[in-house]
């Protein structure tokens, strides 16, 4: 079999090591139904294996390291969500795919399918070090400095049934960025880095920690400026040895390591580590030229060829045929490469549910990235797909084959690229239903000429306080809270998780659903009356205030 | 008591098991209790005449004896015995090993069979990190596996 490009390729060993990771958990679901393990015991087992009991039933979140996949795990994917759950799967905010109606007996199946294609669930849950996070146009984007993939495969490595890091006070999060545009909202998380290049010409790391969002946000401060990569490994293990050994864990809502960061301030925190550092046996955790090279090999690079005129042909088509311009305004980015381009396919039809994928259009998902993009397909944190590597000549016949299965829609960056969580229609924690609002919205914003007209605007939806619809980050933000056993939503604007990352803030007091949705269309009826030329809504927000915005938003409540 | 070796050092039977507080009163103590919140660097005036560490875990999820341990192995150069107790899992044997722990007290219910310790030690052929043991590269990259 060839090597993959774009991700880590498996052999015989890495193979091995999926299998002892399946049987161990087969011994787990066996001992539990023999009773010699408790409920208590079994929970933690089964989430580090990404196995959650939701509101009715089980699911299986599957990881995406560092979002990217083949067309032959995507496939594998596809025929998963046909066989055991009901014809589709779900693309989360951590660029891993879950299936929603899992049955507990038929999950040690599930794995081994998996396997087969070298995926597996490990660590996609749990009080542990979580599926790393990376940038969906690594290694493609003309913007890039470093490309993050190699060093996201070696934390993911380093990462994996770690002695001492798999009890943690609560789960970890770490993403990685190699481009000077944050694209991993790196300050919101726990561990964000980002790679630039050093005078040697290894990388070097800036590193973030304590950021987070859930029910406490915070904007992660800067720990270290310049990590050398040889020392990686052993920063990260300073920064978690200081938390696993003094994070709450009489609390789980005080339990992230944010609160501790907050709790004793980034200096102390940051002399803690220089402390652990001064201690460790730095060569044994040294991170070489060599481990970092063998990893690379594992990793097929793209042959970008072009013909000279590829450029002028996308030019050309996209005067002839205003639709598809309008597609290639939004939903496409500048290749390192003057021949190719980047295409973020949409899972964000108007008036459907964000982030969720059929069988059918994942299957055609896969085909088309053989036929368009090396086989490979990245999963963004923004529960978008990623092309990665799309000749530009051949950009409309890729855009036409989107067409033939719902997936063309022209919204990536606009005010229909709605992310939310799975809210009250799944989850056991939920206040409020996100996906009716988010599909509402949609619905209501549908016409993509008035997407466009309104420009980038991100609106993100959370069912309860623990974000993971991320609404702190939203331009626009909504909350879901519970109000005499009615949903409301909050509404909250100003947030970003790119460069120059802030939380939103209240807007006013929340609004029953359908009003909420109408309030938002006042909302962005009064950023377009107040813009001035060129001004996106963020810019508006900051050059005046909440105030009118809040009068537009509530004027008829 | 039922203790289970994981083979790097023999199990040792002590009588005399004092807390951290009562090792500076106790000259005869040769085994002392860490419980999961207590600084393993407090040790440090007592090393050369400690031979057992007992790690106490309140339960299983607490991960903090783990840090413990490898505080113990590779900070403070702890050569003798570290013994985990209270509420692990065989799940936790590999990891237990892996950070310096010598031992177990196993649990007295379905978690205390040592044909599970046994399997656990033996269920992954690598490993992607380095611990506190003596392992060799299994290459390309991190991959590690202990020395025979």
């Amino acid at each position: 079999m060839s090597v993959p490009v774009g991700h880590y390729q498996y052999d015989r060993i890495d193979r091995d090591f999926l299998q002892a990771r399946i049987a161990e958990f087969e011994g787990q679901v066996k001992r539990r139904l023999d009773g010699t393990l408790s409920e208590d015991e079994f929970k933690p087992l089964r989430l580090m294996n990404g196995l959650y009991l939701q509101l009715h039933a089980y699911m299986l979140r599957v990881a995406i390291p560092y979002g990217i996949l083949d067309s032959r795990q995507l496939r594998k994917l596809g025929e998963i969500a046909r066989r055991y759950d009901r014809d589709y799967g779900h693309f989360t905010t951590r660029q891993n795919i879950q299936f929603n109606w899992i049955r507990l007996e038929d999950t040690p199946d599930i794995l081994r399918e998996l396997a087969e294609v070298d995926m597996h669930a490990i660590q996609t849950s749990g009080n542990c070090i979580r599926n790393v996070t990376s940038d969906e146009y690594a290694g493609a984007a003309a913007d890039e400095l470093v490309d993050p993939r190699v060093h996201a495969e070696v934390l993911r490595q380093w990462s994996t049934l770690h002695p001492e890091f798999t009890f943690l006070p609560r789960k970890f999060k770490i993403a990685i960025s190699g481009s000077p545009n944050d694209r991993v909202a790196a300050r919101f998380h726990d561990i964000g880095i980002l790679a630039r290049p050093g005078e040697d010409g290894a990388p070097v790391f800036r590193i973030f920690v304590g950021g987070g969002l859930g029910r406490t946000p915070v904007i992660g401060e800067e720990l270290f400026d310049s990590v050398r990569e040889e020392h990686l490994l052993a920063t990260l293990e300073a920064i978690l040895r200081v938390y696993n050994a003094h994070g709450r864990r009489d609390n789980i809502y005080k339990a992230r390591i944010k609160i501790l960061v907050q709790a004793i301030g980034v200096e102390a925190y940051r002399e803690a580590v220089e402390a652990e550092l001064g201690q460790m046996e730095l060569d044994r955790y040294r991170l070489t030229p060599e481990a970092v090279a063998a990893i690379r090999a594992r990793f097929a690079v793209p042959l970008l060829e072009a013909p000279d005129d590829a450029d002028a042909v996308l030019t050309q088509q996209r005067r002839d045929d205003p639709l598809f311009d309008r597609w290639v305004r939004s939903n496409t980015h500048v290749h390192r490469d003057p021949g190719h381009i980047i295409a973020t396919i949409s899972l964000k039809p108007a008036g459907g549910i964000p982030g969720d994928a059929t069988s059918a259009q994942i299957g055609r998902l896969a085909d088309l990235a053989d036929a368009y993009s090396f086989g490979e397909i990245r999963i963004t944190h923004l529960q978008n797909v990623v092309l990665g590597h799309v000749r530009k000549d051949r950009l409309r016949d890729l855009w036409l084959g989107l067409s033939e299965v719902g997936l063309a829609e022209a919204n990536i960056g606009l005010i229909g690229d709605i992310v939310a969580c799975p809210g009250l229609d799944y989850c056991a924690l939920a206040n409020a239903r996100s996906i009716p609002i988010a599909q509402k919205l949609g619905a209501r914003f549908a016409d993509t000429a008035l997407q466009a007209e309104i420009g980038a605007l991100r609106i993100n939806i959370s069912g309860c306080i623990n974000a993971c619809g991320h609404h702190h980050a939203g331009h626009i933000g909504l909350l879901g809270v519970d109000k005499r056993g009615e949903e409301f939503f909050q509404l909250t604007v100003g947030g970003r998780a790119e460069n120059g990352a802030a939380l939103g803030t209240i807007l006013g007091a929340a609004l029953p659903e359908d009003e909420t949705v109408d309030a938002i269309a006042r909302l962005v009826d009064c950023y377009l009356g107040l813009r001035e030329s060129g001004e996106t809504f963020l810019e508006t927000l900051t050059r005046l205030g909440h105030e009118p915005f809040r009068e537009a938003a509530y004027e008829a409540v | 008591m039922k203790l289970f070796e994981f083979g790097e050092r023999t199990a040792q039977v002590h009588d005399v098991l004092v807390t951290v507080e009562e090792l500076a009163e106790r000259d005869d103590a040769r085994a002392v209790l860490l419980e999961s919140a207590d600084d393993p660097a407090l040790l440090r005036p007592y090393l050369n005449r400690l031979d057992l560490v007992v790690l106490r875990f309140p339960i299983f999820r607490d991960g903090r004896g783990f840090t413990q341990a490898r505080e113990l192995r590779e900070y403070l150069r702890f050569s003798g015995e570290i013994r985990a107790e209270g509420h692990i899992l065989p799940d936790q044997a590999a990891f237990l090993r892996r950070c310096g722990v010598d031992s177990v007290v196993l649990p007295k219910n379905g978690n205390g069979d040592p044909d599970l310790w046994e399997k656990q030690l033996r269920q992954f052929p690598v490993a992607y990190q380095r611990s506190v043991l003596s392992e060799l590269p299994v290459g390309p990259g991190l991959r590690v596996e202990e020395a025979s």
